[in-house]
């Protein structure tokens, strides 16, 4: 890679969604952060029911992140072919784990503030 | 559990992501340089396209002209993909014009003469543009008619394929690669003796329509032949070691020092030159790729070597710096440079910023600081899912981007990743001179 600098990401990142998918992927990740953060200031501690539910999703979204990879790029497991493949499937059904859980907790937090 | 965060450490916390995203989205800016020059750039595929955004934006007041009668944009490394029933023929096409940036003027024209002396290029119709600086960018040709007994209708039935020929043909090809796959029977893939583009795009093709037999359990049907035209299976020795390797496993027998001749589409057979005269194979399936050639335009213009590539007609430029050698005006730019390596797209994404240099240094009257290495890519899919990231130079080094994260000879899914989802994303994002 010649000049991999954040910009050429950036750039690389807008051709394969699109700009404007790009960017409303970006703020919708943007926004539920701040919607997790804000939930957890606002309760000022974490709620382990709604944590519990929370993680009872994150195999969920790491299956269906994994699954979404795979469909949309032709794969199939068995193509797994080195260390890197592994640690690059780990990181997407990671990310997919993490993202879930934080979205799930902070929808239920949204939807019924305290309990 | 308690957590420490008031509101305005939140506050704080959100402007600091935010000013975060601002920095990233913020380019890096050159100061652009004040010329009037006049350039003209011949060709608007990937190379004169990223380098006419490219110069826009460097420049402050040029005049920049570019040749080329090609409506439509083509994604070339998306070929191999189309021809393998993978993405439709539609995936490679874009429109020439909407790559280009405002400021430029696009004569939809082919060139018909250059004179480096008087420095005028002439277009079809007769148009004369005069230029002070010139970046010959036409691509190349691929000669059909060399092959005798082959033409283009042909492709696409009675087991021809031409993946090469554009994405219609790519599309044919794979109308005919995929019979073949149900059938069976023999299949020969050939490549030319020429350069060529893509040299891996032989073994690609190759090696897709032995795995989709594969997974169709079509497999023990197929008896497949890699036509190589000289002793090796690819240019770079350290690699052809590993195709020969991979061959090995695969049950895909390579036939040195054959190249496709003639072909008898009535009778299925080819002809091929080799060492000890013609010889005649049966086919039921065959991939032809025909010699390739510099565009007429640069043989008569004189600007090709006297002394290289004479049936090919390659410019005649410094392989570092990719100035003519003759013409301290005009750089090549692509295909039809005249060095040893870099027919690829990733080749011209490291040229672009190199001929970009020599221009506006010249312009500047300063000695340009970039050079090109001969840098050439190749994401060699060796399965659907599979691929192995190739990276090389002049020298036959390999040059890995991510040395000792991905492996340049092992077979990897996240090769195949970086092919179907950033390939094509990274070459856009060069065309628009951002990457």
């Amino acid at each position: 890679m010649k000049d991999l600098t954040f910009g050429t990401i950036l750039a690389v990142f807008e051709e394969i969604f699109g700009r404007g998918l790009f960017w409303t992927m970006v703020v919708a990740a943007v926004v539920v952060t701040v919607a997790y953060v804000y939930v957890l200031i606002r309760d000022h501690s974490i709620s382990w029911r709604k944590f519990l539910l929370a993680q009872l999703s994150m195999p969920v979204g790491s299956v269906a992140a994994i699954w979404f990879v795979l469909a949309m790029t032709n794969s199939k497991l068995s193509n797994l072919g080195g260390p890197v493949d592994i640690i690059v499937f780990l990181g997407i059904a990671g990310v997919g784990a993490i993202g879930t859980a934080i979205l799930v907790y902070t929808i239920q937090s949204l939807i019924r503030p305290r309990q | 559990m308690k957590l420490n965060l008031n509101r305005r450490q939140m506050l704080s916390l959100a402007a600091g992501g935010a000013a975060l995203a601002a920095t990233g989205a913020a380019n890096t800016v050159q100061a652009q340089v004040a010329t009037k020059a006049r350039i003209v750039i011949i060709g608007a595929g990937a190379g004169g396209t990223a380098l006419a955004n490219r110069l826009v934006a460097r420049l402050d007041g040029a005049e920049i002209t570019l040749i080329d009668p090609r409506v439509d944009h083509l994604y070339q490394p998306g070929l191999s993909l189309v021809a393998a029933g993978l993405k439709p023929a539609n995936y490679v096409v874009s429109r020439t014009a909407d790559w280009l940036p405002k400021g430029v003027t696009l004569v939809a024209e082919a060139a018909a003469a250059i004179d480096p002396v008087a420095k005028t290029v002439s277009t079809a119709s007769g148009q004369s543009i005069g230029y002070d600086f010139l970046v010959v960018a036409p691509g190349l040709v691929l000669d059909h008619d060399a092959i005798e007994g082959f033409s283009l209708d042909m492709v696409g039935q009675n087991g021809i394929g031409a993946l090469y020929a554009g994405p219609q043909y790519a599309a044919a090809t794979w109308k005919a690669a995929q019979a073949y796959t149900e059938t069976g029977g023999v299949g020969l893939f050939t490549r030319p003796a020429t350069e060529m583009k893509c040299a891996g795009a032989p073994l690609k093709h190759t090696f897709l329509i032995e795995d989709i037999a594969r997974t169709a359990g079509t497999r023990g049907k197929l008896d497949v032949h890699y036509m190589a035209n000289n002793d090796s299976l690819f240019g770079v020795p350290i690699v052809s070691e590993k195709v020969r390797m991979l061959f090995g496993d695969r049950g895909i027998t390579p036939e040195y020092s054959h190249v496709l001749k003639s072909l008898d589409a009535g009778a299925k057979t080819a002809t091929f030159d080799t060492p000890t005269g013609p010889v005649t194979h049966e086919y039921d399936y065959i991939h032809v790729i025909p010699p390739q050639r510099a565009p007429e335009v640069i043989r008569q213009s004189g600007l090709n070597w006297a002394d290289k590539w004479t049936d090919q007609g390659w410019v005649e430029c410094d392989k570092a710096t990719l100035r003519h050698l003759r013409y301290d005006t005009i750089w090549a730019l692509g295909d039809v440079a005249g060095v040893p390596k870099g027919k690829t797209a990733a080749s011209v994404k490291w040229q672009v910023p190199v001929v970009e240099d020599g221009l506006v240094a010249a312009i500047e009257g300063r000695d340009p600081t970039e050079t090109y290495n001969g840098y050439t890519s190749c994401p060699m899919i060796t399965r659907v899912g599979r691929a192995m990231l190739i990276e090389f130079d002049y020298n036959n080094n390999l040059t890995p981007s991510f040395p000792g994260i991905i492996a340049p000879l092992e077979e990897l899914w996240i090769s195949w990743l970086m092919k179907e989802v950033a390939l094509k994303a990274t070459y856009n994002a060069m065309l628009r001179g951002r990457a």
